[in-house]
């Protein structure tokens, strides 16, 4: 019993203060409680706080002051906004996405692309080639043909989502060769990583050129790319686990 | 030949439990699984006792034929479809009066959840498909539908939660299983949000009494909080952090 109590007032000598002071402050304040544990998942109709003047951001809705999740998904709650992450879903366009998208047509004045997504978007003529193009004696496959590959921006989503697309953006490109693969689009932060990490370390280890879409799309080229593809599907599959660039850096270095 | 709201001559309560040995307001045991469907967007199976459900979800997705497009909104479509080997006598495949109904108020049940608007000229699109019949199949299918939805990623205001609750025998018993829907005076299938207390579906077979009418909705609101919670537990537990 003795030597019992001797090791619990070690552990408890040991513990860092500063989990002590915030015990005491959410015992004070238990509304902040609520907030610390943010990274818990949440369901729909979950109830994820108080509006307390903040902005109702993404994937949230209220009902008088009380602010709901609307999705499966990660809260992102600081104090000037209340955001919920879904875990799961379909590509929904915004403007200034970054795009990996398909040519699905080729019309008069434009093309359509399938952006992996329940809307399809319309390049323009305009906002995909910079030259002067006669459209009475110019076929546009020559451009961009169905089923070629294209890096772009959106550039316009009106309510009804009609889609908009445009070339004028300095990542936007023609992609040439190489495959593309799908994964979930609210896995593609992941995939990146913080300021590009866990991108980058994919594109060393394999030596692939890599472009991702914030719709999903993947574009992969190059010699190692079963690699690449099994390290991006690993990060999509347990992108809710922490620790996860460790993991992918020694899977890439054994593999 | 015995007709519903007619009392049988099957004893369905013996020494105060059920046929099957349950307690009056006791569910049939609840197994509940996600993410069932590779190929689906999202996906359950649910079993209450012997009655087992997959739902699968494909969506939001383009709306095809255009004409069915609605510009402010998107729709839901519901196909609620009971296999030929689910039932003891071969069920011949294909759309019947029965499963078109069953459809139709599944998907009245559900839509009221969906933030149909994020996603104008869009479908979403759930198909029940109910493996084996031991009653309640529609509450085991909208069970199913809803964790498919919410594994979906789809928008919704809460999870739906669906339960039978009937009168056997002059009791008012929980989650009717296949004998108690045959042979019982009254069935009712309840469908509700529990986080917001309202009420997404109700219709009854079979004639009560308005204090017994009383009963089976507090029954019924009691049994949906309990599927609830275990709802909630399964969805959580899928993306539990190691």
């Amino acid at each position: 019993m003795v030597e019992e109590k001797e090791k619990n007032e070690e552990n408890e000598e040991r513990e860092p203060s500063i989990e002590r002071e915030t015990e005491e402050v959410m015992k004070e304040h238990p509304e902040l409680a609520r907030e610390s544990v943010a990274k818990e998942v949440v369901l729909p109709g979950e109830f994820i706080g108080d509006k307390r003047g903040r902005k109702i951001g993404h994937g949230t809705y209220c009902e008088g002051e009380k602010v709901f999740s609307k999705y499966l998904g990660i809260p992102r709650i600081d104090q000037f906004e209340m955001n919920v992450i879904p875990l799961y879903g379909v590509y929904i366009p915004q403007t200034d996405d970054r795009i990996v998208g398909i040519i699905s047509s080729v019309e008069v004045s434009g093309w359509f692309v399938d952006i992996n997504s329940p809307y399809q978007a319309f390049l323009p003529l305009a906002e995909g080639v910079d030259d002067f193009v006669d459209t009475q004696r110019t076929d546009l496959s020559r451009y961009f043909d169905v089923n070629d590959i294209i890096s772009c921006k959106i550039s316009r989503v009106t309510k009804s989502k009609t889609v908009q697309a445009t070339m004028n953006d300095f990542t936007a490109k023609k992609l040439y060769g190489g495959i593309i693969i799908k994964v979930s689009p609210t896995k593609i932060p992941r995939i990146i990583g913080k300021g590009g990490s866990m991108i980058q370390t994919i594109k060393q280890a394999t030596k692939c050129d890599i472009v991702t879409g914030q719709n999903g799309v993947i574009w992969i080229r190059g010699d190692d790319k079963t690699k690449a593809i099994e390290a991006i599907l690993t990060i999509e599959k347990e992108s809710h686990i922490l620790g996860l660039t460790d993991k992918i850096q020694k899977m890439l270095s054994e593999g | 030949m015995i007709k519903m709201g007619h009392k049988s001559d099957k004893k369905l309560i013996i020494d105060g439990k059920r046929a099957d040995g349950r307690a009056f307001d006791q569910l049939r045991e609840i197994e509940m699984k996600v993410d069932v469907v590779n190929r689906a967007h999202g996906s359950a199976m649910v079993r209450f006792g012997n009655t087992v459900a997959v739902a699968a979800v494909h969506g939001p997705r383009e709306l095809f034929p255009k004409f069915m497009q609605e510009q402010a909104s998107g729709i839901l479509r519901v196909r609620y479809n009971m296999a030929p080997f689910s039932v003891n006598d071969r069920k011949s495949p294909g759309p019947d009066r029965r499963s078109t109904e069953i459809s139709k108020v599944a998907r009245l049940s559900l839509d009221s959840a969906l933030f149909l608007e994020d996603f104008p000229k869009a479908t979403i699109d759930v198909f029940i498909e109910v493996l084996q019949a031991d009653g309640s199949t529609r509450v085991t299918g909208i069970n199913a539908a809803s964790l498919a939805l919410a594994d979906a990623g789809v928008p919704m205001k809460d999870l739906v939660c669906a339960c039978s609750v009937g009168k056997v025998d002059g009791q008012i018993v929980a989650d009717l299983n296949g004998i108690e829907d045959n042979f019982g005076e009254t069935d009712m299938a309840i469908a509700m949000q529990p986080g917001k207390n309202k009420i997404t579906l109700m219709q009854m077979d079979g004639i009560v009494t308005k204090d017994e009418f009383e009963r089976l909705v507090k029954l019924a609101t009691e049994s949906c909080k309990k599927i609830y919670e275990m709802q909630k537990r399964v969805l959580k537990e899928k993306y539990k952090r190691s």
